[in-house]
Parts: C-alpha cells; sequence; structure tokens
C-alpha cells in the first residue's frame, strides 16, 4: 500500500481504466462512476492498491430505466472515504459479486437482491434475507403496487 | 416439647391396641399416619419454601418480589398452584404417551421416598434403616431416571438435549458424592443415619471432614439440578429442557419435586454434617428445621449469584477435581483413623 | 472418532437468549456446533420503503424504533444526515443536548448488552442489576421527550424542545454514580471464575476477520482496533470532548463485554463535560415547514451507534419526501460472524456469542 492522498488516486485509477471510470465530486465523497465490467477489478486495486478495507455500505437506487448499485468505501488505517457507483440497465439487472473481495458484501447483496431484485453474479447463496422465500416482487423498485395482497 | 411427636405417636400406637388391632397393625397404621404426615409437611412446606425464595433472589436483586397476595405476598404461591391446576394439561402429539405421563410422578415419587430415613427429630424417622445413608443415595439417583423419561418421551430436541446432559451430570456427580460421605462414614462406623447423629455428640463433621463437606455440597448442587449447574432444565439455552413440553400440573410436579430433593438433601446434609438434629435448648425437631433451613439458604444464594457453568467445564470438575479430592478424603480420613487408634486416643 | 448424526437445533426466533425475533438454527454434532444458518426478517417492518412515502420529518419516530435500545442513536443518525443534505446548521445548546441524550442512549444500551449477556449465562442477577441501572436513564428520557423508550426527542434542526429543570441534576447524579455501577458489573460477574471460563477464549473474532466482514462498534474494538467514528470522522460537535476509546485485543467474548463496561466511563466522561459546558441558547434552528433537498443531492451519514457502525444514505429528487433511503445497521452487518465464530464451540457458546455480539433485531431487519 503507498502512501498516496485522494486526488492522486484517482488519476492514477482514471488513467488505468481510461474510460470506464468517470469521477465526480459531491460535497460529501468523490464518487467513482465506474463501468459494471470493471467493478470487481476497481474495487480490488481500491482494496489492496488503496486500502480500503472497510466496505461500510452496499446500496442501490431505482432511476427507472436503470438501477444504481452505490457501495461506500472506507480506509480505516487512513480514515479516507469513497463512494462508487454502477449503473446497470433494469432489463439485466446483474452485477459482479463483491464476496471474494470483502466477505461483508454477503448479506449486503442478499438483501439489495431481496429488496430491489438486482442479481450478484458469483454470490454463493443468493436468496432472499428479509423477506419470506415465497415472497413475490421486490418492494424497493418504484414500480411495486403497494396495498393489501 | 422435646417428645411430643414421639409421644403422639407412642399414644397413637396405644390408642390402636386398645381398640383390639394385633401391634403389627398398629404399626402399619402408624407407618401410613407417618407418611400422610411427611407429604402434607413436604407440600406445605415447599409453598413456604417457594414463597421464600423468590422473596430471597428478590432481596438479593433489589426487587420487592410477591407482594400483592396476603401480607408479603405470601399466598401468592398458592394463588399460583390454583393456577396451575386449572391449566390446560397438553400432551404433544408425537409424545410418546406413557413415558411422557408417568415421568412426573415417577419423579415425585422418588423425591418424597427420599425422606423415609431422614432423622426428623430424636427418635423421628419413617423408618430407622440400617442402611439409611445408602438408601437415600441410591434413591437421589433414580431421579435421573425420570428426568431421561421426561426428555425422551417429549419428542423434543430440547428435552432430549436436557435429559441426556442431566444423566451424564447426574452420574458423574454420584461418584463425588457417595465418596464424600464415605469418610463420615468411617469415623461414624455405621450407614445408619441416626447413629451418625449420635456419633456427632462432641463435635460436627463439618469440623472434622471439612473437604469432604465442600465437595458433597458441590455435588449435591449437581445432583440437584440447581444453578450455577442447572444444565438440564438450563432455561435460556434449553428453554426448559426436560421440562419444555410440560404444562400445569405435569409441570408443577417436576417444580414440586425439585423443591422436595432440595429440601431433602439440605436436611441430609444437616444430618450428616452439621450434627442433625441436636443442639441445645430447642427440641430436637425444630433444630434439624433450623439447620435444614440454614443450608437450604446457602443453595438460594449460590445459586442467585452464580452464572451458569459450561456442560464440557461441568463434567471435567467433577471427574478432575471432585472425584480425585473425594477419593484424597477417604485416604486422609483411613489415616487419621489409622492414626488415632495407633495413638490410642479412640 | 464416533461418528454421530449431526442434527439441526433452531434457536428462536422464539428463543429467551436471541435478543427478539432472531432465528439461529445451529447444525449440531452432539454438543459442538458445524455450523449456524441465521434466518432473518422476522420483524422486517419495510422502513426503507415506508421512508419513501413519508416527508422527512414524518421519519424521524420511525428511526427511533430501528435500535429501540437506544433511542436517540439513530434518530440522531438520520436527522444530522438530513441536516446535512439540506445544510442546517444546529444551534449550540441543541448539540450538547444531543450528545448527552445520544451518550446515555448509548449507556441504556450497554446496560442492556450487560445485563442480558447476564441472564443469558444464567446469571440472573445480573440482568437486574442492570436493569435497575437503566431505569434512571428511561426517567431522564422521559423528562425531555415525554416518553421512556421511543422518545424521538431529537428532531431535524435541533432538539423537540428545552430541557426541564430537573434534567441536569438527574444526569449529573446519573453520570456521578456511573463508576460505582461498573464496579457493581465487575464484581458481580467480570471477576467470577466460571463467567470467564465461559467467556475467555469463546467465540474469537480476529482482527483481519472482523475488518472483512465490516464489524463495527465495540465488536470491533475488542478484536483490536480502535476505531471509532466520534474520533475517526466527528460528527455533531464530539471533535471538541475528551475522551478515550477503549480497545482490546483477544477479539473474544470476554473482550467484546469488557469494552461495553469500559465504554460506561468513556460515555460517562463526554456526558460530564456536556455538562460543564452546556451555552445558553436557542435548542431548534429556524426551519421552513417543508423540507426539500435540491434534486440529485445525496448523503451517506453515519455515526457511532452503541452497536457500531449506523449509517443513512440519503437520495433526495427534490421532493419533500426522500427518493430513497437506506439504512446501514450495524446488527445486520455485525451477526454476519456470528457462523464464523460460533464454528467448533459447543452450543452455550452460541447464546454467549449472541448475547456478547450484541445484536438488535429492530434494527437488524429494519
Amino acid at each position: 500500500m503507498q502512501e498516496i492522498n485522494l486526488e492522486q488516486m484517482v488519476q492514477k485509477l482514471e488513467e488505468q481504466l481510461g474510460d470506464k471510470l468517470i469521477t465526480t465530486r459531491d460535497q460529501f465523497f468523490t464518487v467513482l462512476n465506474i463501468d459494471k465490467m470493471a467493478l470487481p477489478t476497481l474495487m480490488l486495486k481500491l482494496r489492496d492498491d488503496y486500502g480500503f478495507n472497510h466496505l461500510a455500505n452496499l446500496s442501490s437506487v431505482d432511476y427507472g430505466e436503470e438501477f444504481e448499485v452505490v457501495y461506500h468505501l472506507y480506509s480505516i488505517p487512513a480514515n479516507d472515504k469513497v463512494c462508487v457507483k454502477t449503473r446497470i440497465p433494469r432489463i439485466s439487472a446483474e452485477v459482479d459479486s463483491l464476496i471474494d473481495i470483502w466477505p461483508t458484501a454477503d448479506w449486503q447483496e442478499r438483501e439489495v437482491y431481496d429488496l430491489m431484485g438486482i442479481k450478484f453474479k458469483g454470490h454463493p447463496n443468493l436468496i432472499r434475507v428479509l423477506l419470506p422465500d415465497d415472497f413475490v416482487g421486490h418492494p424497493l423498485r418504484k414500480d411495486f403496487v403497494m396495498g393489501g395482497r | 416439647m422435646e417428645h411430643l411427636f414421639t409421644n403422639l405417636a407412642t399414644a397413637l400406637t396405644g390408642w390402636m391396641i386398645t381398640l383390639g388391632l394385633s401391634p403389627v397393625w398398629a404399626d402399619v397404621i402408624l407407618l401410613l399416619v407417618k407418611w400422610i404426615i411427611i407429604i402434607t409437611i413436604i407440600t406445605l412446606n415447599i409453598i413456604i419454601l417457594i414463597w421464600l425464595e423468590r422473596k430471597v433472589s428478590a432481596f438479593f436483586q433489589e426487587r420487592l418480589g410477591p407482594n400483592r397476595l396476603g401480607p408479603f405476598g405470601i399466598f401468592q404461591t398458592i394463588a399460583d398452584a390454583i393456577k396451575l391446576l386449572t391449566k390446560e394439561d397438553i400432551v404433544p402429539s408425537a409424545a410418546d404417551k406413557l413415558i411422557f405421563k408417568t415421568a412426573p410422578m415417577f419423579f415425585i415419587v422418588v423425591a418424597v421416598m427420599l425422606y423415609t430415613v431422614i432423622p426428623m427429630g430424636q427418635g423421628m424417622e419413617v423408618i430407622n434403616l440400617n442402611i439409611g445413608l445408602l438408601f437415600f443415595i441410591s434413591m437421589g439417583s433414580l431421579s435421573t431416571i425420570a428426568l431421561l423419561m421426561a426428555g425422551w418421551g417429549s419428542d423434543n430436541k430440547w428435552s432430549l438435549m436436557g435429559a441426556v446432559r442431566s444423566v451424564a451430570q447426574m452420574i458423574s456427580y454420584e461418584i463425588p458424592l457417595a465418596f464424600s460421605l464415605l469418610g463420615v462414614v468411617m469415623i461414624s462406623g455405621s450407614l445408619n443415619l441416626q447413629d451418625i447423629v449420635a456419633a456427632q455428640d462432641n463435635i460436627w463433621f463439618v469440623i472434622l471432614q471439612p473437604i469432604a463437606f465442600l465437595t458433597y455440597f458441590i455435588a449435591a448442587t449437581a445432583e440437584l439440578n440447581r444453578g450455577p449447574f442447572d444444565m438440564p432444565e438450563a432455561e435460556q439455552e434449553l428453554t426448559g429442557g426436560a421440562y419444555t413440553e410440560y404444562t400445569g400440573m405435569r409441570w408443577a410436579l417436576f417444580f414440586l419435586a425439585e423443591y422436595t430433593n432440595l429440601v431433602a438433601v439440605s436436611a441430609l446434609m444437616a444430618t450428616v454434617f452439621l450434627g442433625g438434629w441436636q443442639g441445645p435448648w430447642l427440641p430436637s425437631w425444630l433444630w434439624i428445621i433450623i439447620k435444614t433451613y440454614g443450608v437450604i439458604l446457602v443453595f438460594f444464594w449460590v445459586k442467585w449469584t452464580f452464572p451458569r457453568i459450561r456442560m464440557d467445564h461441568l463434567m471435567s470438575f467433577s471427574w478432575k477435581v471432585l472425584v480425585p479430592v473425594s477419593l484424597g478424603n477417604i485416604l486422609l480420613t483411613g489415616a487419621g483413623i489409622y492414626f488415632c487408634q495407633w495413638m490410642g486416643w479412640c | 472418532m464416533m461418528q454421530s448424526d449431526i442434527y439441526n437445533v433452531n434457536v428462536g426466533p422464539i428463543h429467551p437468549s436471541t435478543h427478539g425475533g432472531l432465528h439461529a438454527e445451529a447444525v449440531m454434532d452432539g454438543e459442538i456446533i458445524q455450523d449456524v444458518i441465521v434466518h432473518l426478517g422476522y420483524v422486517h417492518r419495510s422502513v426503507e420503503k415506508i421512508a419513501e412515502s413519508k416527508t422527512y420529518q414524518q421519519f424521524v419516530p420511525y428511526t427511533a424504533r430501528l435500535d429501540y435500545l437506544a433511542t436517540n442513536l439513530p434518530v440522531l443518525g438520520y436527522c444530522q444526515a438530513v441536516e446535512k443534505l439540506l445544510g442546517i446548521e444546529v444551534p449550540e445548546r441543541a448539540e450538547y443536548i444531543r450528545i448527552i441524550m445520544a451518550e446515555l442512549s448509548r449507556i441504556a444500551s450497554h446496560q442492556i448488552a450487560i445485563s442480558a449477556t447476564g441472564i443469558d449465562l444464567g446469571a440472573t442477577t445480573g440482568l437486574m442489576y442492570g436493569m435497575r441501572d437503566r431505569e434512571r436513564i428511561m426517567n431522564i428520557f422521559e423528562m425531555t421527550g415525554g416518553q421512556r423508550l421511543l422518545s424521538s426527542y431529537i428532531r431535524i434542526g435541533g432538539v423537540g424542545a428545552d430541557i426541564p429543570d430537573e434534567f441536569i441534576p438527574a444526569v449529573q447524579s446519573f453520570v456521578n454514580d456511573i463508576p460505582k455501577m461498573m464496579d457493581e458489573y465487575n464484581g458481580l460477574m467480570t471477576g467470577n471464575e466460571i463467567w470467564e471460563a465461559r467467556m475467555k477464549g469463546v467465540g474469537i473474532l480476529s482482527k483481519e476477520d472482523a475488518v472483512k466482514y465490516g464489524v463495527t462498534g465495540p465488536n470491533l474494538r475488542a478484536s483490536g482496533i480502535a476505531y471509532d467514528i466520534r474520533k475517526a470522522e466527528p460528527y455533531g460537535i464530539y471533535d471538541r470532548f475528551d475522551f478515550d476509546i477503549p480497545a482490546r485485543s483477544g477479539g473474544d467474548s470476554l473482550d467484546r463485554w469488557n469494552i461495553r463496561i469500559e465504554e460506561l466511563g468513556e460515555s460517562g466522561r463526554i456526558i460530564q463535560q456536556a455538562l460543564d459546558n452546556l451555552p445558553e441558547g436557542e435548542v431548534k434552528a429556524k426551519i421552513p415547514k417543508v423540507l426539500k433537498a435540491e434534486a440529485g443531492t445525496e448523503v451517506y451519514h453515519r455515526i457511532e451507534s452503541a452497536k457500531g457502525e449506523l449509517g443513512y444514505y440519503i437520495v433526495s429528487d427534490g421532493g419533500n419526501k426522500p427518493y430513497r433511503l437506506h439504512v446501514r445497521a450495524p446488527s445486520f452487518i455485525n451477526l454476519m460472524v456470528l457462523p464464523l465464530v460460533c464454528r467448533g464451540g459447543v452450543f452455550q457458546d452460541l447464546i454467549t456469542n449472541i448475547a456478547t455480539l450484541d445484536p438488535i433485531l429492530g434494527e437488524s431487519d429494519r
């Protein structure tokens, strides 16, 4: 792990990943928008080369035609933070699982699958975690019809 | 006061003989009367004891305890008993019905049998058995079977685990229990409990046999399935262990039997180590009650202070600590007696 | 080796020691645990979906019900997240009151953890000691929010109302008694031979595993990483306080237990400083009736809850309701290591581990 600040890291990553990575910044986070094919590569780099060892949060947002999977990463030793986002189309909602990189992704991915219906390729046990196994639908999708059933 | 009960018994026998009964039949009827009295005393005593345990534990935990029904909540247990009597008797459909139903009866019968040999005062016991101590130990170990019946008959994993644990625990702890009593038997030279009490005329065995007293106390706690050795029940782990599936009065019978065992074991402890019914000023039957209750309070104190021990630690403690220590105590006692005789002191 | 059948025991969802609706299916070989399969969702209320149909203010009481044993902490986290998103400044006095309430909640939660560990291990008296002391905190909560358990006293922009006169003496006397309480817990349980035998070396969670599995809070600190968000990324006014982060290195149940007792003292120190420096002034910022964030803005705000890192991820579409709200629940993620720490232990260790990992199911199931 090199001693390197966030700016340099982003520069380096942009060089390495080319147009697959678009960096934006909001007032709280440096956001790495990554193509979903390059997600595991980026995550491995972040973990091994830049010390982001704590996958704090794994979430997802429904933007209609697309889903966005959001990862909030922290580095415990360097106290840095970064947000990684990847967009996936609604019709083939599938993204690579990060369970080999962070075991903590296990239940978090299951939760996203459960509530948002995004499949995680390579997850060994992708079943519902909060809702009953026979539940139909994914409630956090915006087109989920609420009401009595 | 001292001979109140013995005189009553003699008067009763005499009266029956004057009615024309043969002395043998009079004895049989007297025995029955004694049994009825014992069972009544046990039941009444347990009502007080349960209330006492709740009050004592409340005192330890800075709570109030039962305080609504009667002065100091003394009628709480009676209300509980009525509740238990009127509860639905549920027998699980998968249970082995015969075993399931007989287990609590068996447990309480065994527990009551323990009282046969305990001297409740000078010349006061149901039967003055020559092998009283042996009888007590063997009867006490029978309760294992009742627990195994309950656990097996319930057809429930928790119950079975509780039953298996209790068998393992009780068999392991019976050995140090018996060994620790052997030292006393060696000194007094008798298995008769009245003789053992008489042998403590000058000095209590707790002073002569302090190690045996401690090992007996620990082993007895385990035998009684009381905290910190309440593995078979283990509410927080096994949700009630062997008793999980029992409801209403069947469950209450187990509960009663546990307290009956507690009183019996405490009375035996008072008899064997604390001079039995011997004591100044007060009548003998009062002394044994005072001593028994003293021991029971210590049992309460231990239960409400310690966390539960782990099963494997429990087993290794018995086999690696208690058994060697109690065996060593026997050796020490033997050497002591030999030395004493060699010096001509006894 | 003796061969025996593998059998499954369902610990929960109705079981005395699962701290709510946890369902842990233990795969057992005799008394040895081969694996634990955790089933969640028994108290799932779809809080995240509810958030999408409630305005920012309306959602505040729902957050109180996440971690109902440390009720002010999830509320604080949510309110701060919204304030961050909308750029609301909170008055000084409210910040200090929030710190007091948050740390009291942390103490209350740890006291439940401590006392529940007591009863789970069979030391029934331990339960009563913790509950007795926690009662005083509940009374303090009642003074401020009018409710004992789920007061929702902290609001967006400050706190609900100013503290009453009897608040400060009550908190002060509680803080003064904290060392005594710690001594009592330690005296009754920590030093006990049986207690140590049941906790020491049980459920060891290594440093590496703790980080890999995203474990946070006291459980992470017990594994040897002194990571506390109050220090690492101070929120509110935590940077003004002087306190230590207790850490251990063993990562076993005894360490997790000891950490919680030590944290009582540290929380006491923070409350003392907050009481000493409590300024006068407003307790609620002037905020519009209808809160709207800019479209497309989002925030991930995390606080150090009693159980670990509690994060709120809020996405706004410009409306008065969150477009998406995600709760990063520490209990949910801490529970993931339950199978890991239980494997190879005996059945009773499962109970010990659940108790010392201290999950709260309202939060993990959301």
